[in-house]
């Protein structure tokens, strides 16, 4: 008998969202948290466009000694995975502390403490021959940040299978499938799953400026970040971090854990066609979807809304849309399509996780939330995006997807807990 | 501002984005397509920025996919360096 | 019911390590025991308090690539990209024998492409953002060896990449193995890592373990009364690993062995009384692979050379094996510490002392605590019929992984 996944907890932290709950208020009202960027002067960069969290270390309940010793992006991982321990009721303490493990996603990992180090080291890059008199004592975690998931790992003192998974923008989604194939082969019975990035950071803006791949609509940050629009010129960097606690479906019903949704499928795909572009055609990310799909056991017209990666870059947006075609067939046209990266921007590996919050919470209370700056699609986006406005509908089976630098493609179906499977 | 020959264009595209194994870049390339001589626009993207570096001429976003061929970039480059004062 | 798994097999491998740039070239050097640490010449290192490595030199891996691939990848992944091509070679793995789809990725990580990220930090602080390179966008982060393998060998099925400091090479192979037994006949894995300029080597000073000990010979003493750290080495193991039902049906032209199990855990929380979990990684790899303690002739260990976790692997081993019950040994020792490349390698040595029926040494190694009570293979190699090891590996903050491979009877 195969074991079922289930999401029991979930902790999310976003720009505009200091919570699960404001992130939820934030996208069911279609208001934006896109700003000019303020982590640092961004004049003599080309995009001047973040989505930035207010996340204040000591208001979360971090201690001084985490502070001084976290990455701001462990920092999230930690506060979200606190969130969502207790938001799952899990008694962790009375468990074997073997079947607890950790699945954690990020692509630049300790990007910002990297690049802080780098400018007292090298002496804002005065010097190759970097000074070792100066070392911060945890530069090693920044190089090699397996700190990363240990800080996750240590919330609760798990002793299962730890790891991180980094495959760029798709960590996300791919850290938390990862998780449910460990839970699935027995290896553990509860995963804290998810991913954090806080990349918001000079090297990451400077890369992504030299590839275009960022807005540059620095006049207008609010309105951005444009998702299937016609008028959008890339995605907007942002950082995140969300957080579940997915649990072997019969523990959590044996405890009468409160069930968000199952994770019924989960496949990824690699594109091999060039490491940032994307074929128009979709084909990769149609194979995902059609696995993911299969392995739930649904059929295409049973998808009730898809989440897409929707990151608001002119080749992405057509790229995920032909694969919605290519995959779904008609039933593209009748699925609401949303992306909520129009809302808190582009997290890269965090994202994929933060998508998933927005699917389970999106079936659980029967709302899809809108893209929002759409106001007139592209016309090789002919789908419905939901523009602006969220949307009431009772939804049983979800699709998101991502797709990421390296030709990462993926998808995972979602569906309403409690719901026959076929 | 510097002049940029065709040599100077060679070596810069191969520092950009090294080159194809059939030699490509001999002979007379001045108004051979950048695709089909092996430069994809990531390529492009780096050689517009190094031209910007390198000879001091800004190149604006939607002159990037103008840049097809060679004689293009040259044209570029010299002309911005001719009216240079 | 439990399902008859299939064997998943290695039938390729491409290495690259500081003493021997190919898997033969290296492992000639571990029998006659001929090291590849040295004196940093990458960079002038004399002002670091910590000059050895284990670099690989005589060997340009952009004489092994297109001339395209390289603005835009960091050493690391060349040397990742040039392994594959081996493994790949090595593997002879037709242009039909698969279709795109059944051909996954997963490598491990755990620097990424450092040296060509220093460059660009250096370039945007020195000269303004706009000297940073398109290509920074995707040549540093953790996911880049998978990616671009994927890319130059058309492998479109699952592709990850995962990061667990030295752990993270065994944690590749696990998962590569899970990968086939869920479906994807063909997977593509190991680890690579190289951090060998100013930056990353300052950075793995502050971590606190490497030896500071300046001969070659004596830095890096694993289980040695005399053990004061690592030194830190470049280079790695890229592996195909197909199911056997795969193999057979292409032909393929030998197997090497299988990896028949695997595991992973996580110590406690520092500071917590309950014991580091090496033990039970191997325990649950043994049990994943449906062996005991005694079916296994040797292990391959992590071999940190920080005393405290010395004597806990010792601990560990001398636990689950008995005192002195199986030949241990450690010929990394040779090669430095390779992070996300040091598990792949030590599988691939398994793998060919199988095959010699030898178990290389631990070079360097003299004078073993009694109280560790573990049989370190040391001096010569040791001569006789090998056909099961349990490969471990340990990752910063507290990862433990475990491997167990085995030989495959010729049909």
């Amino acid at each position: 008998m195969t074991r079922r996944v289930v999401i029991t907890g979930i902790g999310v932290r976003t720009p505009g969202g200091d919570g699960t709950k404001a992130f939820w208020k934030l996208l069911t009202s279609g208001r934006t948290a896109t700003r000019r960027l303020s982590f640092f002067d961004p004049s003599r960069y080309r995009s001047q466009v973040a989505a930035e969290a207010d996340f204040d270390p000591v208001h979360e309940g971090l201690s001084p000694l985490e502070i001084r010793r976290m990455d701001r992006a462990s920092q999230f991982a930690v506060v979200c995975a606190r969130d969502a321990i207790s938001d799952s009721g899990l008694q962790f303490e009375t468990f074997d502390p073997g079947r607890v493990g950790v699945s954690l996603g990020s692509a630049v990992a300790a990007a910002t403490s990297l690049e802080q180090e780098y400018l007292v080291l090298s002496d804002s890059g005065r010097n190759w021959l970097v000074d070792h008199a100066s070392l911060s004592p945890h530069m090693f975690d920044y190089l090699a940040p397996s700190a990363m998931p240990a800080e996750v790992a240590w919330t609760v003192a798990a002793e299962g299978p730890v790891t991180m998974v980094s495959n760029g923008c798709t960590s996300g989604i791919d850290s938390v499938g990862h998780a449910c194939q460990v839970i699935r082969e027995g290896s553990a019975d509860v995963m804290l799953a998810g991913a954090s990035d806080t990349p918001i950071t000079p090297i990451v803006v400077a890369s992504f400026d030299a590839i275009k791949a960022t807005t540059a609509r620095n006049d207008d940050p609010e309105h951005a970040s444009r998702p299937f629009d016609r008028t959008r010129n890339g995605f907007v960097l942002a950082e995140g971090a969300a957080m579940f606690v997915l649990e072997d479906h019969e523990h959590a019903r044996r405890r009468g854990a409160h069930i968000y949704a199952e994770i019924t499928g989960y496949a990824a795909r690699c594109n091999a066609y060039h490491m940032t572009g994307l074929k128009p055609d979709g084909r990769e990310m149609a194979e995902a979807i059609r696995v993911a799909l299969d392995e739930s056991r649904i059929d295409p017209t049973d998808i009730d809304y898809i989440n897409a990666h929707g990151s608001g870059t002119k080749q992405n947006d057509r790229h995920e849309t032909a694969a919605y075609k290519r995959s779904l067939g008609a039933h593209a046209y009748r699925a609401p399509v949303s992306s909520i990266k129009s809302m808190v921007g582009h997290s890269l590996g965090a994202i994929g996780s933060i998508e998933i919050a927005a699917c389970a919470l999106a079936i659980e209370n029967g709302v899809i939330p809108p893209t929002a700056n759409l106001h007139e699609a592209d016309p090789e986006c002919d789908l419905d995006y939901v523009p602006r406005t969220a949307r009431e509908k009772h939804l049983r089976s979800v699709l998101t997807v991502g797709s990421g630098f390296g030709g990462f493609q993926s998808a995972m179906v979602l569906r309403q807990a409690g719901g026959a499977r076929a | 501002m510097p002049q940029m020959t065709l040599d100077d264009l060679r070596r810069l595209l191969i520092e950009c984005a090294g080159e194809t194994d059939d030699d490509s870049l001999s002979g007379d390339i001045l108004d051979k397509d950048f695709t089909s001589l092996g430069y994809d626009s990531l390529a492009m993207l780096e050689t517009a920025a190094r031209i910007t570096t390198d000879y001091g001429v800004p190149v604006p976003d939607d002159r990037i996919p103008e840049l097809t061929t060679p004689r293009a970039v040259l044209d570029l480059v010299n002309t911005a360096a001719n009216t240079s004062s | 019911m439990t399902r008859q798994r299939e064997a998943v097999l290695v039938t390729g491998i491409g290495l690259l390590a500081p003493n021997g740039a190919g898997l033969e070239r290296y492992w000639a050097a571990v029998l006659e025991g001929r090291s590849g640490i040295g004196e940093l010449t990458r960079f002038d290192a004399a002002r670091y308090p910590v000059r050895l490595a284990g670099q690989i030199d005589a060997f340009d891996a952009a004489e092994h690539l297109p001339s395209r691939l390289l603005p835009q990848t960091d050493v690391s992944t060349r040397y990742a990209l040039v392994a594959a091509d081996w493994a790949l070679a090595d593997a002879k793995i037709g242009t039909d024998d698969f279709d795109d789809y059944e051909k996954g990725v997963v490598t491990a990580n755990a620097s990424g492409g450092f040296e060509f990220t220093h460059r660009e930090f250096h370039k945007l602080w020195s000269q303004g953002p706009g000297a940073v390179s398109v290509y920074e966008s995707y040549a540093w982060f953790y996911a880049v060896n998978t990616g671009q393998i994927s890319l130059r060998n058309g492998l479109r099925g699952p592709g990850s990449a995962l990061v667990a400091e030295q752990a993270g090479g065994l944690d590749a192979l696990g998962h590569a193995r899970r990968t086939v037994l869920r479906g994807t006949p063909m997977v593509v894995t190991g680890g690579v890592d190289s951090a060998l300029d100013p930056w990353g080597w300052v950075a793995q000073i502050s971590g606190g373990r490497l030896s500071t000990a300046t001969d070659p010979s004596r830095a890096y003493l694993p289980f040695d009364a005399h053990a004061r750290g690592y030194v830190p080495g470049e280079g790695g193991a890229i592996l195909v690993v197909e199911s056997a039902g795969a193999a057979a049906r292409r032909g393929a032209p030998h197997v090497y062995g299988e990896i028949a199990g695997y595991a992973t855990t996580f110590d406690p929380p520092p500071g917590s009384p309950r014991p580091p979990g090496l033990r039970r990684a191997a325990e649950l790899a043994l049990a994943d692979a449906g062996m005991a303690p005694d079916d296994i002739d040797v292990v391959f260990a992590d071999a940190s050379g920080v005393p405290d976790l010395d004597r806990a692997e010792a601990e560990a081993v001398s636990g689950l094996f008995g005192p002195r019950g199986v030949p241990v040994t450690a010929p990394k020792t040779l090669t430095g510490r390779l992070y996300a490349g040091g598990g792949p390698v030590d599988v691939c040595a398994a793998l060919l002392s199988f095959r010699d029926a030898v178990i290389p040494p631990t070079a360097g190694t003299t004078e073993v605590p009694e109280d560790y009570r573990i049989d370190l293979v040391r001096g010569a190699p040791r001569p006789g019929p090998v056909s099961s090891a349990l490969v471990l590996a340990r990752g910063k903050w507290g990862f433990n992984s475990a491997v167990v491979v085995r030989a495959v009877p010729a049909p």
